[in-house]
């Protein structure tokens, strides 16, 4: 079994089999995280290049560590050490990387785009790492793991994204997956946060939290980030707490056994309180070392080490 | 009789005049001396003639030299893209023989020394080049340019081109000063303050691809208080590159209400839509106004067929390949049009049979030659001979390494078109020959 293409942009039509196939490999990766070496050998040899033009701790971290826990030689980027401020335009950049013979690059970058152009400009497998506010792959893929890994399946859950939807591409890469694989999703947030004609997405629109709360099974709370009211997409942190913070008292909507997510970083007490975040529901720290899994098979299957017999 | 130049065997198409005919036309002193009727000019004449001073449009149409009213020629200030040389040349091949250039040069074509400097260069061109000055000084939305000073010098219209005027007085102002000179205001009408920032039509598109979109009211808006204001003043307005369905409505009401408003499309509009740019985010899909919708694509069309909008235009808008082979939200926006253009018109609008050739040639060549004020070129005898040859049945696949236009921005590389230019005549000359 192998992937359809040779790198991953994006969530959108990525076909069940993909996703089915990247998930299930993520689960024999998530129990090597629990052996005691978490260390094994298939990608011995390839080289991965992480290139980071925008800030980032947690999947910076994680795609670095999913590297070498699958014995690559790694290297990271970032725009601050990076010949960005001098001038050098991006493809000159990533070819210049390319030239000292790497497999596999993982961007992140500002620009909608980047991976697919990326793609154009070089030989390598490409990872989207998040570009711009338009997908962030395999976080979509590490949520929908660690749905997955709670109720068995994805198909007939109910799944809410509550927060800045517009400018998330967490929230993108979420609804594709899970719309691929069967679950109803909805989405809730500020009329002004939410995409134009988002019911296009194929999914229900909510402004009304309570009302979007019922019936749901997971709950995927985004970050709101505090330059969108210095913006004037709304009024005050303290109003959008109000309207859409996530309190227990807001729960009580929910289906028995639901599930709170967050991909980080939160803002406790603004879109989640500090008791949902550290309710027994919170899977929030699952998800950060499902993500360790979910990348490790991501780069497995895309680097070929499969077809070259190294089975982990 | 002693001829320059023979245009043999060709299809005249007058659409000014109301006349298509087959006839050949001898031209000298750079103006048509004679139209043959069909069999008068004889083998003997014709086999006398030196070959290279014959134009056999076989097979094709003659007609009036095409106006194109919307290009960037980049000079002076970034002849890197564009100059007025190797724009003209484009302008040629495209069989336009009359363009009128935007002033967002650098300095902008905001006095008479400019003017002077780009009819100078063109002098030496392939095409007539107009000027439109700037309605402000600097293109800033300021103070108001020396628009006598300009229209002195030549100018044929004024725009603030790639900027709309976000004051509406200002705007009030430039109308009812134009109105003196008889020239039209022409307006590229966006909202900055909706459509800022945005970098592709706001639709699903934008919200599937994450990127900030440029909303379609903040063209109509734009069009609908330069329409009002243009009914206040009595000035002329002509609206840049429509591009969406309400904006079509606006004019289309405008029109019905007097008001004295035209409009022109770019072939752009007419042809693309922006589910194409999550395909594989071309750069040079990246335009303002943004393509749109298929429903306003629609509504282009239908615009064309009712009179609302009166021209084609390219805004050809030449960028380098530095400023294309970028992240798609970092490139400059804009693309070129003058090669394409009747292609892309026949293919689009004649072949489907939204337009008849003599409709398409009346939007790009008649119509834009009054906006701007000036006498429509024609095929009677007496006439200057600017004149345009394409072989309406041609088909050819756009070809980046072909455009002789100094940029290669255009996301038609690649595509087939019906509709070839043979050969362009202006003033008498041939300005472009196909091979």
């Amino acid at each position: 079994m192998s992937l359809s293409s040779r790198h991953l942009l994006q969530l959108e039509g990525t076909p069940k089999k993909d996703l089915d196939l990247i998930l299930d490999t993520a689960e024999s990766f998530r129990e090597i995280l629990d052996r005691p070496i978490k260390k094994v050998p298939p990608l011995r040899g390839k080289t991965v290049v992480n290139i980071f033009y925008e800030p980032s701790t947690r999947t910076k971290l994680s795609f670095e560590l999913a590297e070498k826990r699958l014995s690559a030689d790694t290297m990271t980027f970032t725009t601050a050490m990076s010949s960005v401020r001098k001038g050098e335009s991006l493809k000159d950049t990533v070819r210049n990387i390319e030239a000292m013979k790497i497999d596999m690059v993982v961007v992140r970058h500002s620009s909608a785009g980047v991976p697919y152009y990326l793609t154009q400009c070089l030989e390598a497998n490409i990872i989207n790492a998040g570009d711009g506010t338009h997908e962030h792959p395999t976080q979509g893929l590490l949520d929908i793991f660690t749905i997955r890994q709670k109720y068995g399946k994805i198909k007939g859950l109910r799944v809410l994204l509550v927060g800045d939807l517009k400018h998330s591409r967490v929230a993108r890469s979420n609804i594709w997956g899970l719309k691929t694989l069967g679950a109803s999703v909805a989405i809730c947030g500020p009329s002004t946060l939410l995409p134009y004609e988002a019911e296009k997405f194929g999914i229900d629109v909510y402004t009304d939290i309570d009302e979007a709360m019922e019936g749901v099974d997971v709950v995927n709370i985004l970050r709101i980030q505090l330059e969108r009211q210095k913006a004037g997409l709304f009024p005050s942190q303290r109003e959008y707490t109000n309207l859409f913070g996530i309190t227990t008292e807001r729960l009580k909507r929910l289906n028995k056994n639901y599930t709170i997510m967050h991909p980080g970083p939160m803002n406790r007490g603004v879109e989640i309180s500090n008791d949902v975040a550290d309710s027994p529901a919170s899977v929030i720290l699952s998800q950060v070392t499902n993500g360790q899994a979910v990348r490790m098979a991501v780069l497995y299957l895309l680097s070929g080490a499969e077809e070259q017999g190294n089975k982990v | 009789m002693q001829f320059d130049l023979l245009i043999i065997n060709g299809t005249l198409m007058d659409p000014g005049f109301g006349f298509t005919k087959k006839a050949d036309l001898g031209i000298k002193d750079g103006k048509i001396a004679k139209v043959f009727d069909e069999g008068k000019l004889t083998r003997k004449v014709i086999d006398k003639f030196p070959a290279e001073s014959i134009v056999d449009a076989e097979g094709a149409i003659v007609t009036p030299g095409l106006v194109d009213i919307h290009v960037h020629f980049r000079e002076p200030g970034r002849e890197d893209k564009e100059t007025i040389q190797s724009g003209s040349r484009a302008a040629a091949a495209g069989g336009f023989t009359t363009v009128a250039c935007m002033p967002n040069t650098q300095p902008a074509i905001d006095n008479q020394e400019t003017v002077k400097f780009v009819t100078s260069l063109a002098e030496k061109g392939d095409c007539r080049v107009y000027c439109v000055g700037a309605i402000t000084k600097n293109r800033d939305g300021e103070e108001l340019s020396e628009i006598g000073d300009l229209v002195k010098a030549g100018v044929v219209a004024i725009s603030d081109d790639g900027d709309y005027l976000q004051n509406p007085e200002m705007m009030r102002r430039a109308l009812e000063y134009a109105r003196m000179f008889d020239i039209p205001v022409i307006s590229h009408a966006e909202d900055e303050f909706l459509a800022g920032g945005g970098i592709v039509n706001e639709s699903f598109e934008s919200s599937r691809l994450g990127m900030q979109g440029r909303p379609a009211v903040a063209e109509e808006i734009a069009i609908l208080r330069d329409i009002k204001l243009a009914g206040l003043t009595g000035g002329r307005l002509h609206i840049a590159h429509v591009s969406t369905a309400g904006g079509v409505e606006a004019i289309r009401r405008g029109k019905a209400e007097g008001v004295k408003v035209t409009a022109e499309v770019a072939p752009h509009h007419f042809t693309l839509t922006d589910d194409l740019i999550g395909e594989k985010f071309d750069t040079n899909l990246r335009v303002n106004p943004p393509i749109r919708s298929e429903a306003d694509r629609q509504a282009m069309i239908k615009g064309l067929i009712d009179g609302t909008i009166d021209c084609i235009a390219t805004d050809h808008a030449p960028h380098t390949e530095e400023e294309k082979d970028v992240e798609f939200d970092q490139a400059s926006p804009g693309m070129i049009g003058l090669e394409t253009s009747l292609g892309l018109a026949i293919t689009e609008l004649s072949d489907r049979g939204y337009l008849a050739i003599p409709d398409l040639l009346r939007k790009m060549s008649s119509n834009p030659a009054k906006i701007i004020g000036l006498e429509p070129n024609s095929l009677n005898e007496g006439e200057v001979a600017d004149i345009t040859i394409f072989d309406p049945e041609a088909r050819w696949v756009v070809k980046k390494e072909k455009f002789l236009s100094k940029s290669k921005n255009s996301p038609f590389v690649g595509r087939k078109l019906k509709g070839k230019i043979k050969a362009t005549v202006m003033g008498g000359r041939i300005t472009y020959r196909a091979k």
